[in-house]
C-alpha cells in the first residue's frame, strides 16, 4: 500500500502552485505552454476522480447491448465493428443513449467548458 | 543571420531596398517557416513575410499543394481583387533561402479569441459572414486555366481517406465508426461543378480588421473539389470558439454567408454544406488524434500536441449534436 498523499492531492499542489505563485511571473510563449502544463494536470485530476465510475458503467452498458463479455477496449472494438458493418445504428435500442453518455464523461474529463458540453449539460 | 540573406535578396526586386531589419519567426514545424521582417526603403519600412521550405527540404508532403503553388494561388487572387497579400518575390535558388515566396505583410488579427470577443471587431463580426461569402465564391471563380497543378478530391475520396488514417491510430472510437458510416450513407457524389477548392478556410487562416477580412492566408491545402467544402468546413463547431449559435465562425450565421457567395454570383447547396461540416467535423477529429500519434513517436514531443489529442472528444460530441440530437 502506498502512502499518502495521493497522486490527486500531489497534482493539485503542484498545480495551484503553478496557477497562483509561476503563471504571474511567466511571460511570452512559456505562458501559453505553463496554460497548456496547468490544464493537462487539472485533466488527470478530473480523470483520477471520474475515470473509474465512468469506464466501469461504459463497460456495464456494452455488456448489455451485445450480451458478451471481455475488457473495455474489446468492447469498444467490438461496437466499433458492429456500426462499421451496419449491425447496429441509431435505430438500435440503446446505442444513441450509450454513445451520448459515453461522451459526455469523456467531456468531463477531456474539457468541461466546452460550449457544446455545457450545453448538453444544461439541456439533458 | 537570415536577415543577411533576406536584406541581399530584397535589394534584387524592390529598388532602393538596403536590407532588413526586425526578422523574427512567427511559426514554423520542421519543414515550413513563417518570418515577419521589415524591408529597409529611404521611402519608410516595407512590411513584408517570408513563408519557406529551409534549405534542404524538398518537396512538400502528402496534401499540400507546395509553396509555388501556394504563390501562383495567393496571387491570383490579389490580381482578381480578393482580400489577398501581393506576392512580392518568388525564391530563387541563389537567394539562399531555400524555397518559397515573400509578399506583404498586411496588418490585422488573426486570433479567433479576440476576432470574437474584443471591442475592435464589434463592427466587423456582423458583416465577416456575408463578405466571406463573397470571398471565398472569388475564389471558387478564379479562372482554372491559369491555375496550378492540385491534387483533385472528392467526398468519396476524402471519406477514404479519413477511413484510412483513422483506422491506423489503432484505436476504437465508435462515434467515428457513425460518423464514417453516415458519411458513406450520404455521400452525394460527384459535384456538378468542380473548382479550386482552399481547403483551410477558417479562424487562423484570416486576417480580420475592424472593418472585416483583410487577406485569406495559407493555401497549403488547395485542391480541385467540391466547392461546398469550403463553405462546410467554416461552419465546423471546432472554429466558434464558444460561440456555438452563430455557426460561421462564431460571427455569423449560414444564411448570411450563403446570400454573400449568391452576391458572388454562386449558388450554395445547404445539404451539401451540411454534408461536409459533418465530414469537416471528423477530419479536424482524426487531425487530433494525429497530433497525439506524431506526440508519441516525435520528434515533436510537446505537451500542447499531446493536449490536442485529447480534444478530439470534443468532436465526438459535435458530431453527435449533428447526428443524433437528443430531445427529438
Amino acid at each position: 500500500m502506498q502512502d499518502e498523499p495521493t497522486p490527486t492531492e500531489l497534482i493539485k499542489a503542484v498545480a495551484d502552485f503553478l496557477r497562483s505563485e509561476i503563471t504571474p511571473v511567466i511571460k511570452g510563449h512559456n505562458a501559453f505552454k505553463l496554460r497548456v502544463g496547468i490544464n493537462a494536470l487539472d485533466l488527470v485530476t478530473r480523470q483520477l476522480a471520474l475515470a473509474d465510475q465512468g469506464d466501469a458503467a461504459e463497460a456495464a452498458r456494452l455488456k448489455q447491448l451485445f450480451e458478451a463479455d471481455g475488457a473495455l477496449l474489446e468492447l469498444n472494438r467490438t461496437l466499433s465493428e458492429k456500426i462499421a458493418s451496419g449491425e447496429v445504428d441509431l435505430k438500435t435500442p440503446g446505442l444513441a443513449e450509450h454513445l451520448w453518455q459515453t461522451t459526455m464523461d469523456k467531456l468531463a474529463v477531456d474539457q468541461p467548458n466546452y460550449a457544446s458540453y455545457k450545453r448538453e449539460l444544461g439541456t439533458k | 543571420m537570415i536577415e543577411t540573406e533576406l536584406g541581399r535578396c530584397v535589394a534584387t526586386f524592390h529598388p532602393g531596398a538596403t536590407g532588413v531589419t526586425g526578422a523574427a519567426k512567427l511559426s514554423g514545424g520542421a519543414s515550413q517557416e513563417t518570418w515577419t521582417f521589415d524591408i529597409v526603403h529611404p521611402d519608410g519600412p516595407v512590411g513584408a513575410i517570408l513563408r519557406r521550405a529551409p534549405p534542404g527540404y524538398g518537396a512538400a508532403p502528402g496534401r499540400a499543394a507546395g509553396l509555388d503553388a501556394e504563390a501562383v494561388l495567393m496571387q491570383l487572387a490579389h490580381d482578381a481583387g480578393l482580400p489577398s497579400p501581393k506576392v512580392m518575390h518568388v525564391l530563387r535558388p541563389e537567394d539562399g533561402l531555400g524555397r518559397g515566396f515573400i509578399m506583404a505583410r498586411i496588418e490585422g488579427e488573426t486570433i479567433a479569441r479576440k476576432i470574437l470577443r474584443d471591442e475592435e471587431y464589434a463592427g466587423a463580426r456582423p458583416i465577416l459572414a456575408r463578405q466571406l461569402g463573397r470571398v471565398i465564391a472569388g475564389i471558387h471563380g478564379l479562372p482554372r486555366a491559369k491555375l496550378p497543378q492540385l491534387r483533385s478530391m472528392s467526398a468519396t475520396k476524402e471519406i477514404d481517406d479519413l477511413e484510412r488514417e483513422y483506422r491506423s491510430f489503432n484505436w476504437p472510437r465508435p462515434v467515428f465508426e457513425l460518423a464514417l458510416r453516415w458519411l458513406r450513407d450520404h455521400d452525394p457524389g460527384p459535384s456538378s461543378e468542380v473548382t479550386l477548392v482552399h481547403g483551410d478556410f477558417r479562424h487562423g487562416n484570416l486576417i480580420i480588421g475592424p472593418d472585416g477580412v483583410r487577406a485569406v492566408l495559407d493555401w497549403e491545402l488547395a485542391h480541385f473539389g467540391d466547392p461546398m467544402e469550403d463553405l462546410g468546413w467554416i461552419c465546423v463547431n471546432s472554429w466558434r470558439f464558444g460561440e456555438i449559435d452563430k455557426p460561421v465562425g462564431g460571427f455569423g450565421t449560414r444564411e448570411d454567408l450563403f446570400a454573400g457567395y449568391a452576391e458572388a454570383g454562386r449558388k450554395a447547396d445547404p445539404d451539401r454544406v451540411m454534408f461536409w461540416e459533418v465530414m469537416g467535423t471528423l477530419r479536424w477529429g482524426v487531425m487530433c488524434c494525429g497530433m497525439m500519434q506524431r506526440f508519441r513517436s516525435g520528434p515533436d514531443h510537446s505537451m500542447e500536441r499531446a493536449m490536442i489529442g485529447r480534444r478530439s472528444s470534443e468532436t465526438e460530441i459535435d458530431l453527435l449534436r449533428l447526428l443524433a440530437p437528443r430531445g427529438k
